[in-house]
């Protein structure tokens, strides 16, 4: 075998270990899909009415809002999935394991690219939960296969970005206690966007702000394809921001990783 | 020395390791031959887990160069990877994979293959005796069962050379002489062993040649007989019932070293019996009642001390 087919070997191996280890530690990643789900149906059924009345649409108010604030859920569903990546490459750091793997010789990458590998396929099942329980409770999309397409490759672009954040979060963590609480800004930029309510009802200042950060440009695209709201540049954007996002997060990531492991 | 790297399985010159400005390795030279047990004894701090992370190319050196199996680690670290296997003084199987599971992780890393991985992972599984924890998780297993499934996911891809980080540390005596007979197996079949040890008797039983090390310096490397032999003579200890003879055997023997609260005197000897009956003739000659005598004869104990000026444990002989 070649070494690239030894690298994939191993990273598949990696993948296999850390799902196993997601299945035998459910607490968390059922806390992982549980959260945005809660959510929802918090930002649905408690703000729902009050928040859809002020979009100003011609229908009512919770049913307008459902369609609105999906989006926003998702991202707020990739945001709660990545600080489960923080929490398991930390805890995974703790472990005596890690400094078997550094004296044997299989790929470096692996080890990392397990977790990343792993942490997409978490990130898509919640997706697939949050996006069924929406459905369920009203979120009717407009948008053609095509669109829908589109959207999950949007979803699948933004949670790869921040997915290698997480990993280097959780790397630069000293404990894991740390890498739960470092990747919590992320939860919280949905909410400093578009994601809850319209930019231009918030002050100025904070309104610049929520019109120019990723997570907005990523909503709107979203919005865009599934509901047919107007896109404009937030697509390129977005792309740039989450292809900037995974850059930074992996080089960050590598150069942790692979810095002497005792100091 | 010319050696040619066919014969060493690991050979050191210069190593040097400071972490800051706290200087842990100073100038480490050592050869391993290939098919031997090596211990590096030493107290805590003394540098031995650092020796054995630099060995095991875990962190790199800051000074001088190392060749494993005959690969420069400098240059090369992943043809030494491929050759060796360690085993930390921190357990280092996956706590969320079953004892199965973490022999097949092993044998998935090392391409052997899904029937091979598994033959191997079953072998390992009875051969050390862990049958019983195929499918369980190492939260409940003994300290003994948690080293043995260690060891055994580093036997799993047959390696040459295996580094053990204190192989015995906080095991009971029982689990301890499993890991020994484990060890001497190993080298039976023509493995090279470097381990760390801060026990003396475990040195001694196990291995080839020892090296001690003490803060970051080697002091003296030989086979156990050899070190033994570079510390002056042993004692025999003589235990008196009163002081009155504690007093006339020191004016007979003067030298030595008298202790009046335990009333015993130590005589210096090389713990042969012509000396001892020498000993006993004397004291028939001058009459002096003893209660008890014992023969020491100088072990890694009194090596420790004499070459490091501090005893390594706390039943460090006195002099």
């Amino acid at each position: 075998m070649s070494t690239l087919s030894y690298a994939v070997s191993d990273s598949a191996t990696m993948l296999r270990r850390s799902l196993r280890h997601m299945l035998r530690y459910l607490s968390l990643t059922l806390f992982v899909i549980g959260i945005p789900v809660i959510f929802l149906l918090l930002f649905v059924y408690v703000f729902g009415g009050t928040l859809g009345a002020g979009l100003g649409g011609p229908s009512g108010g919770r049913a307008a809002y459902v369609n609105y604030v999906v989006p926003g859920i998702l991202l707020l569903t990739v945001a709660g999935a990545v600080q489960g990546t923080a929490i398991s490459v930390a805890m995974d750091m703790t472990e005596g394991i890690i400094a078997r793997f550094r004296t044997m010789a299989i790929s470096r990458a692996a080890v990392l690219t397990g977790h990343v590998l792993a942490s997409m396929i978490q990130t898509m099942l919640s997706l697939a939960v949050v996006i069924a329980v929406a459905l369920l409770i009203g979120f009717r999309p407009t948008a053609s296969p095509v669109a829908w397409i589109a959207a999950l490759g949007v979803l699948m672009m933004i949670a790869f970005a921040l997915i290698w954040l997480s990993v280097a979060l959780g790397l630069v963590a000293k404990s894991v206690e740390t890498a739960s609480n470092t990747p919590m800004f992320l939860m919280l930029l949905p909410f400093f966007g578009s994601g809850f309510v319209p930019t231009d009802s918030l002050p100025a200042g904070l309104r610049q702000f929520a019109e120019y950060q990723p997570f907005t440009l990523v909503t709107e695209t979203l919005r865009g394809l599934l509901l047919g709201t107007p896109i404009g540049n937030s697509a390129y954007s977005a792309i740039a921001w989450c292809g900037a996002i995974a850059l930074v997060g992996y080089l960050w990531a590598r150069a942790l990783f692979n810095r002497d492991p005792v100091r | 020395m010319t050696t040619t790297p066919s014969q060493l399985a690991i050979s050191a010159r210069g190593l040097r390791k400071a972490f800051g400005d706290q200087i842990v390795l100073d100038g480490i030279d050592l050869n391993v031959p290939e098919g031997t047990i090596f211990s590096l004894l030493g107290p805590n701090g003394a540098g031995k887990t650092t020796m054995i992370q630099i060995l095991s190319t875990l962190i790199a050196a800051d000074d001088g160069e190392a060749r494993v199996a005959g690969h420069d680690l400098a240059r090369d670290p992943d043809a030494a990877r491929a050759a060796i296997g360690v085993t930390g003084q921190f357990s280092a199987v996956d706590n969320l994979l079953t004892g199965e599971e973490n022999l097949i992780l092993m044998a998935d890393l090392h391409h052997l293959g899904r029937r091979e991985g598994r033959h191997r992972a079953a072998a390992l599984l009875d051969r050390f005796d862990l049958v019983e924890a195929t499918k369980k998780t190492p939260a409940t297993y003994s300290g003994g069962m948690r080293r043995r499934l260690d060891l055994a996911m580093t036997l799993v891809g047959d390696p040459r050379i295996i580094f053990l980080d204190e192989p015995t540390a906080g095991l009971d005596p029982r689990s301890r002489h499993t890991m020994w007979q484990i060890i001497r197996d190993l080298v039976a079949g023509g493995i090279t062993i470097f381990l760390t040890t801060q026990y003396l008797d475990e040195a001694d039983r196990l291995a080839d040649r020892i090296a001690v090390l003490d803060h970051g310096k080697l002091v003296a490397e030989g086979t156990a007989d050899e070190l033994k032999r570079r510390v002056p003579g042993g004692h025999i200890r003589l235990q008196f019932a009163d002081t009155a003879g504690l007093e006339s055997a020191a004016r007979a023997f003067g030298e030595g070293s008298r202790d009046d609260d335990a009333l015993t005197l130590q005589v210096p000897s090389d713990g042969g019996v012509r000396s001892l009956r020498a000993l006993l003739d004397r004291l028939d000659d001058e009459s002096i009642a003893v209660d008890g005598l014992s023969v020491h004869t100088p072990d890694l104990d009194d090596v420790f001390f004499a070459l490091t000026g501090h005893p390594n444990t706390e039943k460090g002989s006195v002099r």
